[in-house]
């Protein structure tokens, strides 16, 4: 496979907060790849580096083949980026905007139409309007047009999705399906773990370090342990019982329920289900469900946080 | 009699102009009940929320917050309700005990209340001895813990959360929600607005708003079951139309 990115002990931080220390990893021509993680993990840092727009302390960073410091003036016509803060002009229409970014490249909106058509489509109707005065998911389409009028061979999108409601998140990552169908490699963070499965590798990051990096569903399989899912009409009660039960390993609340490992690695689920069920029904908790759940990106990420987080948070 | 309802709205309307932004709204919301209140874009939810804290008056229907009357008593919800937003909490430039001083002063505490309720707080996070620290030098996830306490300093009957978790750690992220079941749990309701569905899914019963109207209201489980998915993000993407480019 071809490599659209190739990044190895890459660090940078800024005065004594460690952003980004010593990550490596390489993306495929044509992947849809995911950095996820939360604010603060080093996300935006590592897509500045990679969009040529910030320098590394150390390591070192190729992107299409080129080293990003030094041949900035030629990967920039090849990469698109779009940052995490909405980045185009707020006064100027839909149709002002793209028509600036066409002519920053060298181009033109009618020289570029066809290409952005699947996405421009949806906008059209706007483009009158000012950038400034549309909706979130609107505002997020209209960047990517920008970022793709001058054929750029690989895409960043720093946190595209964040603030914008779910129907749009849903389109914004169908277009990115579409996108990469067309042969396009896209490179997105995002600080939400349900949004891993639209990815075809996912690496998870946090304070600056790579945790995994894998397909998403590698990655929840890697949950190395049975996981049980136990329902009850009174949550936050059952979860405090379940802290008191002598063989929890870990219990956190989890959507509608609570996620429950166990810290006898030699039991059987059937048996463990019925433990944890006579527990609860002992202490006359109603409504309770127990079952095995199976492993998300969400839990997989926590597993491997593992002490670190741990002692940060006791702190 | 004890109240039951936190909130109670009855036709509960606001027209902009020609507008309807919420269209004869009809719900309750229980004490001790964590409400996720949910919507696209432009769907009306701010609009709603700012009639129920106060801040707008309803062009028609009727609600209570708390038990005051939206119309006559903004002043007296204002008081009883606590709110913090994921992207506005805390003064990042004040330490941890000016801000509290300056929410307990805002809400008129009294320095022996705000001293002892203090010093509850940074022993319930563990964090006694960093009173003195700047917001701005504390990890995120503690800051987000932190700016939810300060919102229930003056011990609100309602706290309105604004994407409460977004952007945090998944480990902070359930510290939180043990926060919020831990506050309803001891009476105090909590409403909850979000964009991200997999946070709807954490609380007791959520409404979607349709262009001004209650599409949907129940538990995560009878929605999903009403609607055949296994996910509330598929619930919403089906009720709620594709945004049509407007603003808020």
């Amino acid at each position: 496979m071809n490599e659209a990115v190739v990044v190895q002990g890459l660090a940078k931080r800024f005065n004594l907060t460690v952003a980004l220390d010593r990550v490596s990893f390489e993306i495929g021509a044509g992947e849809l790849f995911g950095f996820i993680g939360p604010d603060g993990a080093g996300k935006t840092t590592l897509f500045r580096i990679m969009a040529t727009l910030l320098v590394p302390d150390s390591g070192s960073a190729r992107v299409l083949g080129e080293v990003v410091v030094g041949s900035l003036w030629s990967l920039r016509n090849r990469i698109g980026y779009m940052p995490g803060r909405f980045a185009l002009y707020q006064d100027l229409s839909v149709e002002e905007n793209l028509r600036f970014f066409s002519s920053v490249f060298g181009t033109t909106l009618e020289q570029e139409h066809e290409r952005i058509a699947p996405i421009y489509s949806q906008l059209e109707a706007f483009k009158t309007r000012r950038a400034g005065a549309l909706s979130g998911g609107m505002k997020q389409k209209l960047a990517l047009c920008c970022a793709l009028v001058h054929r750029p061979e690989i895409l960043f999108l720093d946190e595209p999705t964040t603030g914008v409601d779910a129907v749009s998140r849903r389109e914004f990552w169908d277009l990115l399906g579409q996108l990469k169908a067309g042969g396009l490699t896209a490179v997105v963070s995002t600080p939400y773990m349900d949004e891993a499965n639209r990815c075809d590798r996912v690496a998870l990051i946090q304070h600056g370090r790579l945790l995994a990096i894998d397909s998403p569903d590698a990655i929840a399989r890697s949950f190395d342990r049975p996981l049980i899912a136990v329902h009850s009409t009174s949550k936050y009660q059952t979860l405090r019982a379940l802290r008191d039960y002598p063989h929890t390993r870990t219990v956190y609340p989890f959507g509608e329920t609570l996620h429950y490992t166990d810290a006898r690695t030699d039991l059987p689920v059937g048996q463990l289900e019925r433990e944890l069920r006579s527990f609860l029904e002992a202490r006359a908790f109603k409504g309770i469900e127990v079952a095995p759940a199976t492993p998300t990106v969400e839990d997989a990420f926590m597993a491997r946080m593992g002490g670190e987080s741990a002692t940060e948070h006791e702190a | 009699m004890t109240e039951t309802l936190a909130i109670e709205a009855k036709d509960l309307t606001r027209r902009f102009g020609g507008f309807t932004a919420c269209d004869r709204i009809t719900f309750d919301v229980r004490v001790g009940e964590v409400f996720g209140f949910l919507g696209a874009n432009g769907a009306g939810k701010t609009t709603a929320i700012r009639m129920l804290t106060g801040l707008l008056a309803p062009t028609s229907g009727e609600a209570t917050v708390a038990g005051y009357d939206v119309y006559t008593q903004g002043e007296a919800i204002k008081r009883h309700i606590g709110y913090m937003s994921q992207r506005f909490s805390l003064y990042e430039d004040l330490t941890i005990a000016e801000n509290i001083r300056l929410y307990g002063g805002i809400y008129d505490l009294s320095d022996r209340q705000i001293h002892d309720r203090m010093r509850a707080m940074l022993s319930r996070l563990g964090v006694g001895g960093a009173s003195d620290e700047l917001v701005r030098a504390i990890p995120l996830g503690w800051r987000q813990k932190l700016a939810f306490l300060v919102a229930l300093l003056h011990e609100p009957r309602i706290v309105f959360l604004d994407e409460p978790t977004s952007g945090v750690d998944p480990i902070t992220r359930r510290q939180f929600w043990e926060l919020i079941y831990e506050a309803a749990s001891s009476g105090t309701t909590v409403f909850v607005t979000t964009h991200y569905m997999d946070e709807a899914e954490y609380c007791d019963r959520i409404s979607i708003m349709v262009a001004g109207r209650i599409g949907a209201i129940g538990t995560p489980g009878d929605l999903k079951a009403r609607f055949g998915t296994n996910s509330i993000d598929e619930v919403f993407v089906r009720l709620a139309r594709p945004t049509d480019g407007s603003t808020n």
